[in-house]
């Protein structure tokens, strides 16, 4: 057969290389970090380890756990290292995680009320990220803007059509960012905001990634983004800032350990080297720029890095992981129905009323007031938001018929009221005196 | 030249032909027909041997997929559309007129060969988008933008400028064996200009343009890494790669998405096939150089000048853009980038070294195999009487309407659990999968070289070896292949350097990143702002390894055709 032929012949070929890497142990790392940063802790880890060999799987963290759920038992990768803490909670429940004892006992237990590690310490905060605003300082200059500080900043007129931000059912960061607003102002005033600055906003991006990218290019002139992409653009020499808004959340990225591995004592090395001074230094690189878990690695950051541990980045919001999940897929679907799928019609609306708003001058009207009503308030309530029906209607099975062609339906009324409620918005914007 | 193919070829007894046919065949049937029919079925299967619409209703019953299957299809006609606005003219001015650079024009149809869409995407953004360099200016000087890159868009824009060139190509000549007397009975009959062009140029160089316009299609609903480049996921290509693999390989949804790419392939070359069947082309004699190239005088000469400048700069301005972004320090917000440095190639040559190597050593192998099937496809259908030879080659040519992502899907699935000898693991988590998904994607370019290089030489060449004693073995051995050897040589090249582009099959069978080669490299460093311009440098890097591959191939042509036309 000519496919054994051309096996034979590639083994040949490929044989010297393979035969100086027999010996060595080698540490397969699942993760969904940028190349910056996975070089950097190869390259350290090779060095201390001479014998070991970190290889790389870089994968999106859904793709990620797919990828650990199908391999069998014995040849699974070693570690698992990616942002979203649900990611590892999955894993986790699908016992496809082990303790790894590797745990570093300089790093806190919590931040703000958030803890560091897991508390059955089946995984480890490896580095910490808060959520803020990027912009372009180029882009802002050019376009006569103010610099914002806070959520409610980018709700204002003046911003319409400069603001980004990706859809949380397509990033777990943006979700993040969306509950944290939701949890730090209140259900009601939380979808208000998040809909005056979605309105304000130039894309619904289909990727986290498309927004930094966006904005250090000057695509865009703000972002909503996780703090190291706004961080290490400013730190490699774009012209860009990123502050952390009062309203925000501080929470670990992870690292641990995969039950059924083939070289779990390797995995271990490489969780502690991760956690140690040494590896967390190697967050501080300014294309990297993350926050270490490690309070005493600080020390040796540059002057101005922000460090959670003093309180300079006041994280007001104590994240309730919890309430989060109960109503995960109900937050997602309300935002795509009022946002992702409606944007044009909900950012034609916000333009409205700003036009209004500046035409009357400040004047109180009536007109105005209900298109803001109509534009800002979201179809259901909190009660209504974690009622036990509808959490069990959108986490039921995808195979199960009645229940998604119940969500179906809650959805489409969704947005069926959204397009309506933008419609008439434009109408009573327009004819307000 | 000796273009006479052999009337009557040799026949050769069956046995020698079914020893070299059957492992060809295998090939194609275990490593090309098996994985896509695991897709199909997969597709259809309702998981108790029986099959089942179900899956393909569950498709259409998510208004993402109906989105993303509309929106494929939208980017596929808009490219097309993009693309033939570009070509026809250039073509229609190029070979009727006299025109000054026609040469540069028409070597422009090598650029998709030599850099593919995706490479170039991040810095068309730079260049092309809300606030590139050209919005920047426009904005500046006249107070508006245009939005190339927005969404979809961007994807059109991008796909449309990079493949514009297989309607050129296919269109000029087409229209170089057009009679030129129809075009003077039409100008005498007073048809001029415009009408001249639309009533009778372009309908008899309709079926160019077909083979073109389909080709684009067909490509265009295959790119996976544009949309991704570009941060547009709400597409077919990146929903089936998203869902395989975040969903899994037992995902029916993914499968569906396959299959109905598969489907679209085939039914846009079918409609090509259909569209230029049953209909009369054909002209007494060919055009070729009786054309009388026509004066462009007055305001015509200087607009016409002025669209090939400014598609010439279009067409440019990602191979410029790629370059500019691997040299800059910091390049945003702003018309052309600040601050020049080396050191971006420096990263590139430090860390991946190693993808530089792989693309290497899996296309030169993938290549190798390629030439080798083409080479025993060529024989087996010109120099034997072998029933049923015809379906060897029309089976590496079914390559050709397989998207690249279909048959990684379909080698996760039909190849899952299969583990290598010698300990090497999993067959799907190895490079092995990736250089033979590689040279079957790749096998029809070669199997066309080969059948081309062999049609031209003489049967009675090998009947002179066999009749001073050489065996069959000796005479393909010393005369047929030495002979073919130009063509041969074309075929690798044309397979190894569009192999070495390759991202749709690459992105879903690479596992490890010290297995990946160059292409997945250029997606993983476009993932980072940090490593934007590490992945421009790469991009370059590629783009010369093509470029010289290229230019290499044109050289083995051209010698081949002297020492041809220097004994005819």
């Amino acid at each position: 057969m000519p496919k054994h032929r051309a096996l034979r012949a590639s083994l040949c070929l490929a044989a010297l290389a393979l035969c100086a890497q027999a010996a060595a142990e080698t540490v397969t790392v699942v993760t969904s970090f940028p190349k910056e940063l996975t070089a950097a802790y190869k390259k350290a880890f090779e060095a201390k380890f001479p014998n070991d060999k970190l290889e790389i799987l870089n994968k999106n963290t859904a793709a990620g756990i797919a990828f650990v759920r199908e391999q069998p038992v014995g040849s699974r990768p070693e570690v698992f290292w990616a942002s979203a803490p649900d990611a590892f909670e999955v894993l986790s429940s699908s016992k496809l995680l082990q303790k790894a004892d590797a745990a570093n006992p300089a790093v806190p237990a919590k931040i703000g009320s958030y803890p560091i590690n897991d508390p059955e310490g089946m995984y480890y905060g490896q580095a910490l990220a808060g959520y803020g605003i990027m912009w372009n300082t180029r882009y802002l200059a050019a376009n006569k803007l103010p610099e914002p500080r806070e959520w409610a900043d980018l709700a204002k007129p003046e911003y319409h059509g400069h603001v980004a931000i990706s859809s949380p059912s397509r990033s777990g960061t943006t979700h993040l960012t969306v509950e944290t607003i939701l949890q730090g102002e209140g259900w009601q005033k939380g979808w208000a905001q998040i809909l005056a600055i979605t309105g304000n906003c130039a894309a619904i991006t289909e990727r986290s990634f498309g927004v930094p990218d966006g904005v250090a290019n000057g695509q865009y002139g703000i972002g909503l983004v996780i703090d190291f992409f706004g961080l290490a653009a400013r730190n490699s020499g774009m012209p860009v800032e990123f502050v952390y808004p009062s309203v925000t959340a501080i929470v670990p990225a992870n690292i641990a350990l995969v039950a059924g591995s083939k070289a779990p004592e390797a995995g271990k090395r490489f969780i502690q080297f991760a956690l140690s001074d040494e590896g967390q230094q190697l967050l501080l690189d300014k294309q990297i720029s993350r926050l270490p878990v490690l309070p005493a690695t600080y020390a040796k950051a540059p002057a101005g890095y922000p460090n959670p541990f003093t309180g300079k980045i006041q994280a007001k919001v104590n994240f309730d992981s919890n309430l989060s999940e109960s109503r995960y897929f109900v937050v997602l679907a309300l935002f795509d129905q009022m946002v992702t799928f409606r944007h044009k019609e909900l950012a034609a609306a916000t333009k409205a009323i700003h036009d209004a708003q500046r035409r009357l001058g400040g004047k109180p009207s009536r007109e105005l007031d209900e298109a803001r009503r109509l534009v800002l308030t979201p179809p259901i309530d909190e009660k209504q938001a974690s009622d036990k029906t509808l959490e069990t209607t959108f986490k039921a099975d995808k195979k199960d018929a009645e229940a998604s062609r119940r969500r179906a339906q809650v959805e489409e009324e969704w947005g069926t009221r959204a397009k309506a409620n933008y419609a008439k918005a434009i109408e009573l914007a327009n004819a307000a005196k | 030249m000796n273009t006479a193919a052999a009337p009557a070829a040799p026949v050769h007894a069956p046995s020698g032909a079914w020893l070299v046919a059957l492992p060809v065949a295998l090939f194609i049937a275990v490593l090309l027909l098996w994985p896509v029919a695991t897709v199909l079925y997969a597709a259809l299967a309702d998981g108790h041997g029986g099959l089942t619409f179900a899956h393909v209703e569950a498709f259409f019953s998510l208004s993402i997929m109906r989105e993303a299957f509309g929106n494929s299809l939208a980017v596929s006609f808009g490219a097309v559309v993009l693309a033939a606005l570009i070509a026809v003219p250039l073509a229609y001015l190029t070979v009727r007129f006299e025109f000054r650079g026609a040469a540069i024009v028409q070597t422009l149809g090598v650029l998709p060969l030599v850099m593919p869409p995706f490479v170039g995407a991040v810095a068309m953004q730079l260049l092309f988008g809300r606030n590139g360099s050209v919005n920047l200016l426009l904005n500046d000087a006249f107070g508006f933008r245009i939005p190339f890159m927005e969404g979809l868009y961007g994807v059109i824009f991008v796909e449309g400028l990079h493949y514009f060139p297989f309607i050129l190509l296919n269109l000029v000549a087409a229209m170089r064996n057009v009679d030129s007397a129809m075009e003077e009975a039409a100008q005498n009959l007073g048809c001029h200009g415009f009408r001249l062009f639309r009533r009778v140029v372009f309908p008899l160089a309709l079926p160019g343009f077909v083979a073109g316009a389909s080709l684009v299609f067909v490509k265009v609903f295959d790119d996976l890494g544009t949309p991704l480049v570009l941060n547009v996921t709400n597409m077919l290509a990146p929903q089936a790669y998203l869902r395989i693999t975040s969903v899994g390989v037992e995902d029916p949804i993914g499968y569906v998405i396959a299959a109905l790419m598969v489907v679209a392939s085939i039914a846009a070359l079918a409609l090509a096939a259909r569209i230029t069947r049953g209909r009369d082309f054909a002209t007494l004699t060919r055009g070729g150089g009786a054309t009388r190239r026509r004066r462009l005088a007055g305001w015509r000469a200087v607009a016409a000048y002025a669209w090939v400048l400014l598609v010439l700069a279009l067409v440019l301005s990602p191979h410029l853009g790629i370059l500019l972004l691997s040299v800059s320090r910091v390049w945003s917000f702003s018309v052309l980038p600040e601050g020049f440095t080396l050191a971006h190639y420096g990263v590139v040559l430090t860390d991946s070294a190693g993808m530089i190597g792989n693309t290497l050593l899996y296309c030169s192998l993938a290549a190798l195999i390629d030439v080798a099937l083409g080479v025993a496809i060529a024989w087996l259908v010109l120099r034997t009487s072998l029933p049923g030879r015809r379906w060897l080659d029309w089976g590496a040519s079914a390559a050709l309407a397989i998207p690249g992502i279909v048959l990684a899907i379909g080698y996760l699935r039909a190849f899952r659990g299969m583990e290598l000898p010698f300990g090497w693991g999993a067959f799907t988590a190895s490079w092995v999968a990736i250089m033979l998904a590689y040279s079957v994607r790749r096998l029809p370019y070669a199997v066309r070289a080969c059948v081309a290089a062999l049609e031209q030489v003489h049967a009675s060449l090998e009947e002179a070896a066999q009749s001073l004693g050489a065996s069959r073995w000796r005479t393909v051995r010393r005369v047929v292949v030495p002979l073919m050897a130009g063509g041969i040589l074309a075929g690798f090249v044309t397979s190894f350097i569009t192999a070495a582009v390759e991202l749709s099959a690459t992105i879903l069978l690479v596992t490890r990143e010290s297995q990946a080669p160059l292409s997945y490299g250029i997606y993983l460093y476009n993932q980072s702002i940090a490593t934007r311009g590490p992945a421009a440098a790469l991009g370059v890097i590629a783009v010369v390894i093509v470029a010289l591959g290229t230019f290499a191939s044109h050289r083995l042509l051209e010698r081949r055709s002297n020492v041809e036309a220097a004994n005819p």
